[in-house]
């Protein structure tokens, strides 16, 4: 695959919760190279996509594609290609670190010396050293929405998905993990949603804002920017989620 | 099936990195040799066989096997490494039988580890090793009976508490169903195929079968399918109650 290939496609994807519409008719395309900024107010859908997509949660209306895998007819090959970190990252906290990772690794499909190869470039990428050999329920938040991270690339996926990758982590581990998506972008599609508008700005390449489960941006960061006088993003991102 | 045995040691490491495995062991061998000893009359019937050691399986199960079972499903989902779990490229039912057996191998240790008793009663006397050996498998596929039940019946709730006690109701209902006080409350008005029915679905009455020494194929067949069909359930449940 090239850059420029659609890596996954969103065609119409809806999901209710009995009564409640949580994502309504959403359709994009995310190419390869490109990382995309999945903005919202809590509850606007960002993760309930996220989880549809990874193939977690039953689609109720639409068609989701991972590398021209339908993810509901094709569920483990669409799986095998995405690398997922489910929102809060959560991990098996009577595993080590290296314990983990090695779990997931092997349920992947790596064994021998590829495994070792992928899991020590994991530990090596974001920085896991220090609690390889401790359990994951003594870590502190940093380190677990890391370990979350590592587990996500450990079979070096086309597309990543990650839910707010850097949420719990201090200043110095954010730039980190955004060094690290800016450096993995080249060769993969990556989806990442958050709260904090500057990280869009920092990392992303085009930047998604949904708002009561419809799309009500999607352009890049500057021309986000460019919408507000102010040039602040919290004031776009307020004038276009609160429109009601 | 290269994942069912990762999802397999994964699940028996979570045992023994805990103390769970510990606390279970030692309480079931004591109360097995306690009950034994004392309310089953070992030294005092005067007899070299082990019935009044397997004669008490069937109710220490009752509120042991669920212990065991209620984390299965439920703690996967409370603390939301289901997601993770469903997001990785195996299907459903792969990680409902590897997480089964697992448990199951883990009775059967702790099972296996009431070997003393058999070298006493050897030592004291001559007993029908035959019977015994089939007294053990037929213990052992008893509690894949109560397993299975309790397997599914952690899937249903996100409570541990709750498993458990759903777990050990159901369980005393099959247990109990050929006994008088379940059939007297059906006689009289229900049709007496509903009564035979009952009868047989009782775990008593297939257990006893197994621990006079007869393996009957019927039996063997009766918690085979008990087992087939609540991880068939438990497998559907996991698929319907996912993100929920």
């Amino acid at each position: 695959m090239t850059t420029g290939d659609t890596m996954i496609s969103i065609d119409g994807l809806t999901k209710d919760f009995g009564s409640l519409r949580a994502v309504d008719n959403i359709s994009l395309d995310v190419k390869k190279g490109e990382v995309l900024g999945f903005l919202g107010p809590n509850g606007a859908g960002k993760s309930t996509t996220m989880k549809m997509v990874t193939g977690y949660l039953p689609i109720t209306g639409g068609k989701a594609a991972v590398c021209g895998f339908d993810v509901e007819n094709h569920p483990l090959e669409a799986k095998t290609k995405i690398g997922y970190l489910p929102e809060g990252a959560p991990l098996y906290g009577d595993m080590t670190t290296t314990g983990f990772l090695n779990f997931i690794a092997e349920i992947r499909g790596l064994s021998g010396e590829t495994k070792q190869k992928q899991v020590a470039y994991a530990i090596e990428k974001l920085q896991l050293h220090p609690v390889m050999n401790q359990p994951i329920d003594t870590l502190s938040k940093g380190f677990k929405r890391r370990v979350g991270f590592a587990q996500a690339i450990l079979h070096d996926p086309e597309v990543l998905i990650l839910d707010e990758p850097t949420d719990g982590l201090d200043p110095n581990q954010k730039h980190q993990v955004r060094e690290l998506i800016k450096e993995m972008a080249t060769d993969k599609a990556i989806v990442i949603s958050t709260h904090i508008l500057e990280e869009v700005e920092a990392v992303c390449t085009r930047a998604v804002i949904i708002a009561e489960g419809r799309i009500v941006f999607d352009d890049t960061p500057a021309n986000l920017k460019a919408q507000s006088s102010s040039g602040n993003l919290d004031d776009v991102f307020r004038q276009l989620t609160l429109v009601n | 099936m290269h994942n069912c045995w990762v999802i397999i040691k994964r699940e028996l490491g979570a045992y023994f990195s805990t103390p769970l495995a510990y606390v279970f062991i030692v309480i079931f061998l004591a109360m097995s040799g306690a009950l034994t000893f004392f309310m089953g009359a070992f030294f005092e019937r005067g007899q070299a066989d082990l019935a009044s050691f397997f004669s008490f399986h069937p109710w220490l199960y009752l509120f042991l096997i669920p212990a065991i079972s209620m984390r299965l499903w439920a703690e996967e989902r409370k603390t939301g490494t289901v997601e993770l779990l469903l997001t990785l490229p195996t299907p459903t039912w792969v990680v409902v039988i590897g997480k089964f057996i697992a448990a199951w191998l883990f009775i059967a240790i702790a099972l296996g580890l009431t070997f003393p008793l058999w070298i006493t009663v050897n030592y004291l006397g001559t007993p029908d090793n035959g019977v015994i050996i089939a007294s053990y498998l037929g213990s052992l596929v008893m509690a894949g009976g109560y397993l299975a039940i309790g397997s599914c019946l952690s899937a249903v709730t996100k409570n541990q508490v709750i498993a458990f006690i759903l777990t050990a109701v159901v369980c005393f209902l099959f247990l109990m169903s050929g006994v008088e006080l379940v059939q007297s409350f059906f006689q009289g008005w229900a049709p007496s195929f509903v009564l035979e029915a009952l009868a047989s679905m009782s775990f008593l009455t297939h257990f006893n079968t197994i621990v006079r020494g007869v393996i009957d194929l019927r039996d063997v067949v009766f918690f085979g399918s008990i087992i087939g069909v609540f991880l068939y359930v438990n497998a559907a449940v996991i698929d319907l109650t996912r993100g929920s």
